[in-house]
């Protein structure tokens, strides 16, 4: 945390001093990613309806995409910057693609507990506790 | 919702706008507009975590996961910000919504957590967030405000690296002869995935042979295989769609 | 229009952009509003004829034509209802969710060559995604009445829409498969000239598959013999049971809107966008670089025929729903499944073959041998490679190394072409 506060003043000033003249880099999309990747693992963690924890997943993986996204874009390299390149966008699809068919598999398996338990609530779903 | 409106048209506007970002520029729209879509986005996130009721999850979900849609477009990855406008918000989360419709009687509409876990997740989130912030900023190179850079549309080099062939500039900093790969393997994969998930979530949510049928079984057996046909169907053809292109 | 704010009226950079931000959206706005108000007097009109009666006649002189706008103003004056269970804020935002759905999808929508919102390189992609959003706000009203008629309204509502998707992205696939882009502005360019070349008589597959569209389209929208959404005989008037006043009249602009929308998606993706039948400019010798005068007039009249096959192709609509009756869930679902997609999907495949054999069409690609046409179309204007076949002969030509360096040049041209389009809604 000591590190943290010292950082967090030189990155203040080109971050926050001419947010609305100056462009947004990469640091600024690594924020939102890192902002939507916390509050879905939150939402995993809080939620006890089952739809609940599966939103909570899609969160996670919409932060990492938008990291993805950052990384390979061509308007946010600041210079000397690294980039992924098409790479990025590519991983960002397939990700778009399995959070799909995740989604429909978990919720087939939901809709399967909702109507063998007649409920939504994941805490109890307990029937294979020892 | 007048904002959201405001705010998408002229989002289009400001990826147009890009490239007179110089001192001339007063206002930089590109950074107003990400200011925007960011601010709806991660509120909209916390809003998820911090509601009872699960529908009103549903709506606040919608809204975080269209707005990271337009910082796609912001990002130039048009490709992929309609993906995300088509596939997740448009497939994915009409499926839960339905899954949360099915499901949403009186009891299960908000189910409360204790209060306690509440404070034990808040600090958790805030440590990882502690923590994640301060891997954005410790790069150098990140914090640097961006260079306008005009970029080649990216669909078309996109559907050729899922057919295989690579059409894209190497990315600055990777050397041009490191070898970049295509993408035809994974295509193929995560086609026939989508085509396992499809008879697995029907097979999964198919209707059981009771004396008499529950009206969920028939609903959840009818609707399943049709949303997740309608997904299959659209990543495959999308990606021939930009296979195709040009 | 930013340009003149700036450099003649004296105005600082941003608050031009803004104002043109702001004209763009509100001419967008009244295509909807005023739309809408027009189409609801020619759909009582319509309806009133086929069956035998004479409509709205009084309000407004002879043809009762400000019937709708005495309507709305009815409509605006009357009392926003809430159930007593609703959810309050889910009930007062759903209108909103669909009408900004059907208003943002317009943006990408070519109204003639630079008549449009902002030109995307995945404008039809685009389109098609943000009219299926439409279905959320449906979705959310039906929930939030908290009345069943609204719920079962709603179910039927999303399945319904997410089902035809399938066959919808099929038939849109097509055009831009012909064009090779999924830019409208560049599908709408491609079929320029005579109405020989509108990809709707491009192949006889493209023909059927345009009427495959048009029942995708329709039961998109939730129009008649498709509408079980709201079907009055079962479900009282299903998702909007519960809405009065302006609420009500959201949705029905947003029905209208995207009506209109998927309708001018149809002339653009099958007849010609903007191109006429008997390409008028052409023959009148206006045509790029003859002055702005003229290219604008040129733009005007495109404009005129785009919003003209639009509107036919709502008034087929009309049509439609006062003709034939009403379709139930199953076979709604029967046709989706059984009938659109597998017909969609052969005609996709045919249409793919026969761009193979006879590329350029059945006018062109039957009455030249097919060696000739191929050449020029793999080279394309400007020698842009076109298809996939050219990369394939480049590199087998010239090694790898050519692979690379040519379309690398290509991109960079193609990105000087991009950065050029700036918003030209009002020139």
């Amino acid at each position: 945390m000591n590190h943290l506060a010292a950082v967090l003043p030189s990155v203040a000033t080109p971050l926050f001093a001419g947010l609305l003249s100056s462009p947004v880099g990469v640091a600024h999309y690594l924020v939102v990613g890192a902002i939507l990747f916390t509050a879905g693992v939150v939402c995993m963690a809080l939620k006890r309806n089952a739809l609940g924890v599966l939103m909570g997943i899609e969160l996670v993986l919409n932060g990492a995409n938008v990291n993805f996204v950052a990384f390979s874009s061509p308007y946010l390299r600041g210079e000397g910057a690294a980039s992924l390149g098409l790479d990025g966008q590519v991983i960002a699809l397939f990700v778009i693609l399995l959070a799909a068919a995740e989604a429909a598999v978990a919720l087939a398996i939901t809709l399967n507990f909702y109507n063998n338990h007649a409920t939504v609530d994941i805490d109890r779903a307990e029937d294979l506790k020892g | 919702m007048m904002i959201a409106v405001l705010a998408s048209s002229m989002s289009m506007l400001g990826s147009t706008l890009l490239p007179i970002s110089g001192p001339m520029a007063a206002v930089n729209w590109h950074s107003v507009l990400f200011l925007l879509f960011a601010a709806v986005a991660c509120a909209c996130a916390v809003a998820v975590v911090l509601a009872d009721n699960v529908v009103r999850m549903a709506f606040y979900l919608v809204l975080s996961l269209a707005s990271t849609a337009g910082l796609f477009f912001l990002a130039g990855a048009e490709f992929v910000g309609a993906m995300q406008l088509m596939i997740y918000v448009g497939g994915t989360l009409v499926l839960l919504v339905f899954g949360v419709m099915l499901t949403a009687q009186a009891p299960f509409v908000a189910i409360k957590t204790s209060s306690s876990d509440r404070v034990l997740a808040g600090m958790v989130g805030a440590a990882l967030l502690a923590v994640l912030l301060q891997a954005a900023f410790r790069v150098e190179p990140w914090r640097r405000p961006a260079v306008a850079a005009e970029a080649a549309p990216a669909a078309t080099p996109i559907g050729m690296a899922l057919l295989g062939v690579r059409v894209d500039e190497p990315a600055a900093g990777v050397p041009a002869a490191a070898v970049r790969s295509g993408y035809l393997l994974p295509f193929e994969i995560v086609s026939i995935h989508l085509l396992v998930v499809l008879v697995g979530a029907a097979y999964l949510a198919r209707a059981k042979r009771r004396r008499t049928p529950r009206a969920i079984d028939v609903a959840a057996s009818s609707v399943g295989p049709v949303v997740e046909a309608r997904q299959a169907a659209r990543s495959s053809a999308s990606a021939l769609v930009s296979g195709g292109g040009r | 229009m930013a340009d003149f704010l700036i450099n003649t009226v004296g105005l600082p950079e941003w608050l031009a952009w803004t104002v043109t931000a702001f004209v763009a959206a509100a001419l967008i706005l009244n295509v909807i509003a005023g739309g809408a108000l027009v189409f609801i007097w020619a759909e009582r009109k319509i309806a009133a004829r086929i069956q035998d009666r004479l409509g709205p006649t009084r309000t407004g002189g002879r043809f009762g034509w400000l019937q709708s706008l005495a309507d709305g103003i009815k409509l605006l004056a009357k009392e926003d209802l809430m159930p007593e269970g609703a959810d309050g804020m889910l009930f007062r935002l759903a209108p909103y969710i669909s009408f900004c759905a059907s208003f943002c999808a317009f943006i990408a929508l070519p109204f003639a060559f630079d008549f449009v919102g902002q030109r995307l390189n995945v404008g039809v992609f685009f389109v098609v995604a943000v009219l299926g959003l439409e279905v959320f706000g449906v979705i959310l009203a039906g929930y939030a009445s908290a009345s069943k008629w609204s719920l079962f309204g709603a179910m039927r509502e999303a399945a319904q829409v997410v089902s035809y998707e399938v066959p919808l992205g099929m038939c849109v696939v097509v055009p831009v498969m012909l064009a090779g882009s999924m830019d409208l502005v560049t599908i709408g360019e491609k079929q320029a000239g005579w109405f020989t070349g509108w990809y709707l008589f491009h192949d006889p597959f493209t023909f059927v598959i345009f009427w495959v569209y048009v029942t995708c389209a329709v039961a998109s929208v939730n129009r008649a013999p498709f509408d079980l959404a709201e079907a009055e005989s079962e479900l009282v008037a299903g998702f909007h049971t519960e809405y009065s006043g302006l609420r009500w009249s959201f949705f029905f602009m947003a029905e209208y809107g995207s009506m209109f929308l998927v309708s001018a998606l149809a002339a653009v993706l099958f007849m010609g966008g903007w191109n006429g039948p008997i390409p008028v400019a052409t023959l009148l010798g206006l045509s790029e670089g003859t002055g702005d005068t003229a290219n604008y007039f040129v733009r005007l009249i495109g404009c005129g025929n785009l919003v003209l096959k639009a509107t036919l192709g709502v008034l087929l609509m009309m049509w439609v729903r006062w003709t034939l009756p009403r379709l139930r869930i199953d076979q709604v679902m029967t046709t989706c499944l059984k009938y659109c997609t597998p017909i969609a999907a052969a005609m996709f495949a045919g249409a793919m073959l026969w761009q193979l054999a006879f590329p350029g069409g059945i006018v062109r690609g039957l009455s030249r041998p097919a060696g000739e046409i191929r050449e020029g179309w793999l080279e394309g204007p400007g020698g842009l490679p076109v298809g996939r076949g050219t990369l394939m002969r480049k590199s087998a030509a010239a090694g790898s190394s050519e692979l690379l360096a040519e379309p690398l040049a290509d991109a960079k041209s193609e990105a000087g072409i991009d950065s050029q389009n700036v918003v030209q809604v009002v020139p």
